[in-house]
Parts: C-alpha cells; structure tokens; sequence
C-alpha cells in the first residue's frame, strides 16, 4: 500500500501502438475514479516515473500491473518480468499482450529479413553502408546499449505468467472500467480468466437475425469493394466477418459501423487457435463441391495468415514460420540426437 | 496445449535416426474400415501412421491439424469417402473445402505442401490405405522432420531461462 493507503497499480507499453494507452485515456471521467481509488505508481506514458522508482518498490507492493503490447525486444522481456515482481497481479492488457496481436504478424520473417528490408531494401531507404543497429557501441570511450531485437514476437503469456487477460483492439471503456472495478474490489474470477464474455460475438451483433441457418458463398468480398447493406449480416454478403469464431465484450462494434469483425478480442475458452478454426467456418460456407470450384472461392481471400491470425499469430499452434530446412540442432534433436 | 503430453521420441530401425511420424485421420465409415481391410488382407506397408478413428473427415477440425504438427508429427493424412458417397452426406465436401483453405495457411507459415495430404479412400480399397501410406513416408523422408518441438525449444532459446510455453489464454479462461 502506498502512503496514502491506496492500492498502487501500474500500465506498460511494450511493442504496440499506442492505443491502449489512448483506450485508458478513453476512460474520461471515469479516470477520475480510478486516481480516486488507486495510485497510478508507474505510467511512463503519462507520468515522468523511471524505471530505477519501479525498481525501488518492494516486491508484490503493486496491487495490479497492465502492460499492453506484444514482448518483441530484450528491453520488454526485462519489464514483463520487473513488473511481475513487483505485482500482485499481472494483466495482459490489450490484443497484442493477449495474443501477440498485430505486431507478431512479423512472425512471417525473421530477424534479418526485417533487418534487410527496413535498413536497406525499403524503398525510401538510402544505407550505402548498409549500417544496423548494434547492441552495443563504443562511442569515446562510453559503452552505448540498445536492447536486442528477437526473432520472435511473443504474447506475454509467453515471457511471464499473467493472471488476467484484457481483450481487444483496444479494450472498449467498459470492459476496462469493469475489469478495474473487479481488480480495486477484489471480485475476481478464476486465475488465468479473460475479463470477458465467454460468448461469440454474433452473439451481441445486432445483425444476428439476419444470418441465415446455413450460409453458402460464391465469393468473399472485402468491404471497400461493396456497397454494405446495414441491415444484413456481413457474412451473409460476402464479407469475411470473424463474429462466430471472436468472443464477445465489445458489443460488436465493428458491425454497427458496418465493418466486419476482425477478431480483435480473440477466442472463446473452447477454441485453442482461433484461426484454424475460423478457417474452418469460413470453408464450411464455400458453395462448390468439387476441388477447382472450392479453390476459386477460397482464392477469393488474398491473404488468409493476415485475416485469420490478424491478432493472435503468437499465440497460435504453430506461432512463427518455419525456416526450411531446419537447423541442424534442430535435424540432430528431431533424430533423438 | 503441451502440457503433460510428452512429445514422442524418434523412433525408427536402431541406428538410423530420424523417421517421420503420420498422423492419420480416417473417417470410420470408408477409409478406417479400408485399413481395417488392408490389415486382414495382410497387406504390408510401413508402421508410420498412427490413426485415429474419426466418425466422418468432416470432424477433423482444422485446430486438429494444427496440433498435430504442434506435437510433433511430420505429416498429417486425413481419408473420407469418395465424394458423394459421405455417410453424413457432405461432411467429405467441407473437409474438401477446409483443406483447400488450410493448405494455403500452412504454406505461408512454411509447412510444406506434402505434410498434409487428403485422400478418398473407400471401405473396399485397402490396398489404396498401404500405397497412400507408403508414398506419404516417402515424401516425408525427402522433406525431412518438422519437427516443431525441438523448434520451438530452438526460438525460445532466445529469452530468458524459466519461459515456459503459455497455455493459449482462452483456452485457460472461464466464464467472467
């Protein structure tokens, strides 16, 4: 407990963009509530705090930690486990920390592909020396360190242990006010919930009664192609909508504006990876029965990775593309080596 | 999940390393009964797949697919009835359909095109379970192991010591 007697918490942006700090922002007034009831100890965002003051702090003093953002650098693994010290409570806040998010779509390339490509082969790159960045560089006799990039992007589930897990693209105002209440209130579910309905969102969407029983496609469309009908489920038109295979909680609101849902919030507790099983729905509602028909349809989505672990490629079975042919402590291992 | 499953050893002749592991899915109906065919025809092929027993190739969920490589089989063999003749009707035509749009997923994430292989196969055809079988072993062998565990343990080697695999969130999650 700080002086005040108030629970301390604390937020962190690892490797996102910046909007779950906006989504706490969003809170508005509702800020108000929560400076009322807790002490935000740690925010570098909003509030000139270093990291030697979190360092300072006894371990477990902070009553609840939210870092939003995937766990890319070395610099963010050290924070994750700095801030499970000193928590009582960690939360995954945000798609990114959940699930990897977006940023873990670079889980298609490597380490040096994204390298090459952002030092030298983007096109409004001009590198004739090909310079990268280095861990460390001496510089007049001084030792300058910058984190180390890894190949992998990973959920932060992946790096510490998480009590909580926050969802969304960001969080919606209300589940984040709700999950606050909880953690201030200390009613909280089960460890290892996701502060969530555990429903579809089609569920919520108020387009459900448009969704036939049995939905059959000819082809899928994306949205800037077509003039969307408000009135009618978005699958119903084509447009690759993720609403049965996406837990609920933001109230659907992509599909009251009339934009598919794109998975933001992540799976319901019964699926283990959300895009395979989105692939299955999706192929279910193919029209064709036979191999040539069946692939003209599905060609008809240009990028399935992206659209069906747009959020949740870290997290997913397989995790990263695999480099082929494998290492060879990797043929070694696989050999009983 | 990972969890207390152990991931199966190599196995193989003593000396020879590596041989590939087949998951197989086999639909009862058609195919499984087509193994069963093959195997009271005592007809020879190798010892790779390991089947599971599935009502209809249209249970074999996508998620299936994924954890089966994830554990560590270098291949997956799925077998339904020949289209038209599905049991359910048209459970054969979404697996059709869900393996076209997997297959494209699994190449992106660098999964070879040979890894996964689906096959009508029909309740009298035991001897097209032991020809399918022995020539998915054989592409197997040519593209090496996938070996995902031992690759995941390769890029977690890059964070600190005491990671652990992370049971997927949702699936850990209760109701709120």
């Amino acid at each position: 407990m700080a002086q005040s007697g108030k629970p301390r918490v604390a937020f962190y942006w690892c490797a996102s963009c910046g909007g779950c700090e906006e989504a706490v922002v969003d809170l508005a007034e509702d800020i108000l509530g929560v400076v009322e009831a807790a002490d935000i100890a740690f925010w570098p965002v909003a509030l000139d705090v270093k990291r030697r003051d979190l360092e300072g702090l006894a371990d477990g003093s902070l009553a609840a930690a939210f870092i939003n953002g995937a766990i890319r650098t070395a610099e963010q693994e050290e924070m994750a486990h700095l801030l499970r010290r000193k928590a009582q409570l960690l939360i995954a806040f945000g798609a990114c920390a959940h699930l990897g998010g977006v940023p873990a779509l670079a889980n298609l390339w490597d380490r040096a592909a994204i390298f090459r490509k952002v030092y030298e082969d983007a096109p409004s790159v001009v590198n004739e020396q090909g310079t990268r960045p280095q861990e460390v560089v001496p510089v007049d006799g001084e030792r300058l360190t910058l984190p180390a990039f890894r190949d992998t992007v990973r959920a932060l589930n992946q790096v510490v242990d998480v009590d909580y897990y926050l969802p969304g693209c960001p969080p919606t105002p209300k589940i984040i006010k709700e999950a606050l209440e909880a953690i201030l209130s200390g009613r909280l579910p089960p460890r290892g919930s996701v502060l969530a309905p555990d429903v579809a969102l089609c569920e919520q969407c108020p387009l459900k009664d448009t969704k036939p029983e049995q939905l059959l496609l000819k082809e899928f469309r994306r949205p800037h192609e077509v003039l969307i009908d408000p009135k009618t489920c978005l699958l119903a038109q084509g447009i690759l909508c993720l609403g049965p295979a996406t837990r609920g909680g933001c109230e659907a609101l992509c599909p009251r504006a009339h934009m598919p849902c794109t998975g933001c919030f992540g799976p319901t507790s019964r699926v283990v990876d959300v895009g395979a099983k989105m692939i299955s729905a999706v192929a279910s509602m193919v029209d064709a029965t036979d191999p040539q028909a069946a692939e003209a349809i599905l060609n008809t989505i240009p990028d399935p990775v992206g659209t069906f672990y747009r959020y949740s490629l870290a997290a997913s079975r397989l995790r990263r593309r695999i480099q082929t042919p494998p290492p060879e402590a990797v043929r070694a291992q696989a050999a009983g080596g | 999940m990972d969890g207390p499953h152990k991931e199966q050893p190599a196995h193989g002749p003593a000396g020879t390393g590596w041989e590939p592991t087949i998951v197989a899915f086999f639909c009862t109906w058609c195919t499984y009964t087509a193994a069963d065919l093959a195997g009271t025809s005592r007809l020879k092929y190798p010892p790779h797949a390991r089947v599971i027993r599935v009502m209809c190739s249209g249970r074999v969920d996508p998620q299936f697919v994924v954890e089966a490589f994830a554990r560590g089989a270098d291949g997956v063999l799925i077998g339904g009835c020949h289209p038209g003749d599905c049991h359910y009707q048209e459970g054969n035509y979404k697996t059709l359909r869900r393996v076209a749009l997997l297959r494209r997923v699994l190449g992106e994430m660098g999964i070879e095109d040979g890894r996964l292989r689906l096959e009508w196969i029909s309740a009298s055809e035991g001897e097209k379970v032991a020809r399918v079988i022995t020539e998915m072993v054989e592409t197997l062998r040519a593209l090496g192991p996938l070996a995902l565990p031992a690759r995941r343990a390769a890029w977690d080697a890059e964070v600190a010591p005491g990671t652990v695999e992370a049971v997927p969130a949702a699936a850990a999650g209760g109701e709120r």
